[in-house]
């Protein structure tokens, strides 16, 4: 059994960047630690050398008091430590019971998903899930996929839970299962350690909280003596509005258009089901909803990287359905994708590059034969000037940026296009506070100078402090719309789950 | 017996036979790719193995001493494969490719003392007892060699160990997801460096089969474009042992079916392209049917894996 756990004295670089440096924490039976900070604070990090994933240069691992030697996952999981990732580890074209099978010692060799069965079974009584040991994992939502993990490590005997950033993916009603859940573990004398950068989570489900900042610890509290705004001074080391309040404007004649769309997923199924809706100037327009149920589909048609099945689509009155990316991104169409790094840069081309990605044919002379180089470098150091990209050179290698540097020169190649339709997706996913509100900030002042703004997000806070309208997507379809002032959470909380009710 | 029945019979006989060195190259192939490794050089891997086992049948005196060292060379130049794609990392197509070509190579140049040498011992076929008796079918498959045999015996061990037991569980979720696997204290590179290894020594034996019993000699270049069919019918069989025998006995029929027609006067050239048609044809069908039943190939297939990404 773990009575505790400490970590002394680690710390961990690569190459000149320090990622941990000197670091003591310690948890004990029956406690939920919160671990707080920005990205690239140290708290991944942190918690793979935990897992053994990483090897601390300085340091180690105590367990009730006695060092213990953790080289490789499955040293930290014979220990009794077990991590659920950020990404999940699953594999999706097999069932649950064969996810949680993989590399399990204890099971016959023969027909072992018979056995697996049960024993999900019993996991699912106990903490009240409701897992399907023959469902595949492509099946299923999110928060299932989530406690398919949490089975997968609680029945390798894990004692110490790792939670990496486990509710970005979740709907509120989720995370409350998901609380409930932990809750009953640390009861039972289990360990939690809980890696968030959400004050709020932190607040409700942690014993005691570490903060992190730059790899160093700078703050360890109980959090019953604590508030959101100490943690706050602790994360940034200075004052900050946590959130913008929302502030109203007069919206104009519709630019985005949608009527009757419909459209088809990958696997042909019904991803948009006779979608019709309006974005006009001055307004966002926010998606809400759980990942999955549509609106990667829908802004795919929009931006014209998907066919519709039927339906169209008018920008500024212009029919643009089925049109290239190209006539689309001709008529005033700016797109911040979900996928920053396989559709927003091409990560092996410079800056420069990448800044004339889009638009390469006007940065072209002698009749389009070479690429002006003076001017795409024009550009790009406009960018990275407007919108703070911390980059080298305008030469520097795209994928050697951080991903909220890559964020921020994605959204300025986007916005300083002028565009008339703003199509973002999760522009903030992932990326720290800072440059979170760096990128809201924008994407109002683009509201404030007359661009319509279409906004796919999972982050209801930030769908709350930026759009003037919400509809809440289910199915392929919109439970329905709310506006800014008539905002309800429990309602929108409701129509996440599918329930419609008035 | 009439005439006719002879006939079908012995189309039937000659079904078998040719379709059984695919099936063993295709059980080896899925086995490789289901680990997440391509491996293009199946082609040179049967030719070395026929050559190979050949030899050493001509040598010893004994087809089954043959068949080991078929088998041993197949695995052999999979281990090869392995070292090059697994440990070194690099591009699998390129790999195989050189495989292929290593592959031919050795074959002529050892084969080359054996062109025309008749083989002394045979593997002869074994009348199972009652089985054989039923009409025309029991003549075709129960009237084989031992190798027939143990293929379809082996197709099956091999289908059941992917599907229904705690190893095969491991293999697949190699090939679909290694970061998965190795965060479960799997060894990624242990399991791809046996299912490459495995797919070698079924390679080693296709091509033992091909020179001690489908053709009972070595001719160079008698592997003929099928290890190439090999690759084509494992994309056809979604990477399921119990699909590899449909294809493979469809393709040992076009085989067939090629010296049936030369007989009514179709132009061999064109009777050539036979198996090569009716490949882009069975791909088509695996792409319709993958499709309707959400099978989709091993989503790691080619991309080596890396602890540190």
């Amino acid at each position: 059994m773990i009575q505790s756990l400490e970590l002394r004295n680690i710390s961990k670089r690569f190459g000149a960047v320090v990622a941990n440096e000197n670091i003591n924490l310690g948890i004990s039976s029956g406690e939920i630690l919160g671990l707080l900070g920005e990205n690239g604070a140290g708290k991944s990090t942190l918690m793979k050398i935990l897992f053994g994933i990483y090897s601390p240069d300085n340091g180690g691992i105590f367990v009730n008091g006695k060092h213990i030697k953790i080289s490789s996952p499955a040293d930290s999981i014979k220990i009794g430590i077990g991590m659920v990732h950020q990404h999940f580890m699953l594999v999706s074209n097999h069932t649950v019971a064969e996810n949680i099978a993989l590399g399990l010692s204890d099971i016959p060799f023969f027909f072992p998903q018979a056995k697996i069965r049960n024993k999900i079974n019993e996991f699912n009584n106990k903490y009240g899930f409701d897992v399907n040991p023959d469902a595949y994992i492509w099946q299923l939502s999110a928060g299932e996929q989530q406690r398919v993990e949490i089975i997968k490590v609680l029945i390798r005997g894990a004692e110490l839970l790792i939670m990496d950033e486990p509710t970005s993916v979740l709907t509120p009603s989720e995370v409350s299962a998901l609380f409930n859940a932990l809750k009953k573990f640390v009861s039972a004398g289990g360990l939690v350690a809980f890696i968030s950068h959400k004050l709020d989570e932190i607040m409700d489900i942690t014993d005691k909280v570490v903060v992190l900042r730059r790899g160093r610890v700078t703050g360890q509290v109980d959090t019953g003596d604590t508030t959101k705004e100490e943690l706050a001074r602790m994360i940034f080391d200075r004052d900050v509005a946590l959130s913008v309040p929302f502030r109203d404007s007069i919206c104009g004649s519709s630019v985005l258009e949608v009527v009757n769309l419909n459209v088809f997923g990958d696997m042909g199924v019904e991803a948009c089901r006779n979608l019709s809706f309006s974005v006009r100037e001055n307004e966002i327009f926010g998606i809400a909803g759980v990942a999955g149920n549509g609106q990667k589909e829908l802004i795919e048609t929009i931006t014209g990287l998907r066919e519709p099945a039927s339906g169209s689509i008018f920008i500024k009155g212009k029919d643009i359905t089925n049109k290239s990316p190209d006539i689309i991104n001709a008529s005033g169409v700016a797109h911040i994708p979900e996928e920053r790094m396989k559709f927003g840069v091409v990560s092996s081309l410079s800056v420069c590059e990448n800044a004339a990605l889009k638009d390469q044919n006007t940065h072209m002379r002698f009749r389009g034969v070479f690429i002006d180089y003076g001017k795409i470098k024009e550009l790009a150091e406009r960018i990275v000037k407007e919108y703070s990209v911390s980059a080298p050179s305008v030469e520097s290698i795209m994928g050697n940026l951080s991903g909220g540097n890559i964020q921020k020169f994605i959204t300025g190649r986007e916005l300083l296009a002028e565009p008339s339709l703003i199509v973002a997706a999760h522009p903030t996913y992932g990326v720290d506070v800072g440059t979170t509100e760096f990128i809201r900030k924008k994407l109002i002042e683009k509201r404030d100078t007359g661009s319509a703004v279409l906004l796919v997000s999972e982050d209801l806070e930030e769908l709350f402090q930026l759009c003037n309208r919400i509809a809440v997507m289910f199915r392929g379809r919109f439970m329905g719309v709310i506006d800014h002032q008539h905002i309800d959470m429990d309602k929108i909380a409701l129509w996440m789950t599918g329930v419609s009710g008035n | 017996m009439d005439e006719k029945t002879f006939l079908v019979q012995q189309i039937l006989v000659r079904t078998f036979a040719a379709g059984t060195p695919l099936l063993l190259g295709t059980l080896g192939e899925i086995y490789s790719e289901r680990s997440g490794i391509l491996n293009l050089g199946i082609e040179g891997m049967m030719a070395a193995g026929a050559v190979a086992a050949f030899a050493t049948a001509s040598v010893t005196g004994s087809p089954w001493c043959g068949v080991v060292a078929g088998i041993v060379v197949g695995g052999l130049l999979a281990l090869l494969h392995a070292f090059a794609t697994v440990t070194l990392k690099a591009n699998q197509i390129v790999s195989g490719l050189a495989l292929t070509m290593l592959g031919l190579g050795i074959s002529g140049l050892w084969g080359k003392r054996y062109v025309g040498v008749p083989l002394i011992n045979k593997i002869l076929p074994v009348r199972l007892p009652v089985l054989s008796n039923i009409p025309i079918l029991g003549n075709a498959v129960f009237n084989q060699d031992l190798l027939f045999y143990g293929s379809v015996v082996l197709g099956v061990i091999m289908w059941f160990i992917l599907y229904k037991t705690k190893v095969g569980i491991i293999i697949r979720s190699v090939g679909e997801n290694p970061e998965a696997a190795d965060s479960l204290g799997i060894s990624v590179w242990k399991v791809r460096y046996v299912c490459v290894i495995t797919g070698g020594i079924f390679a080693g034996m296709a091509g033992s089969y091909l020179s001690l019993v489908y053709i009972s000699s070595w001719v160079e270049g008698m592997t003929g474009g099928r290890g190439w069919i090999v690759i084509a019918l494992t994309v056809f069989s979604l990477w399921n042992p119990k699909r590899a025998f449909l294809g493979a006995y469809v393709f040992g029929g076009i085989y067939v079916l090629q010296y049936i027609l030369q007989s009514y006067g179709v132009s061999p050239n064109l009777l050539l392209m036979l198996p090569y048609i009716a490949t882009l044809a069975a791909l088509l069908a695996a792409v319709k049917f993958s499709k309707k039943k959400r099978i989709s190939p091993p989503l790691s297939l080619g991309v080596p894996f890396d602890r540190g990404r």
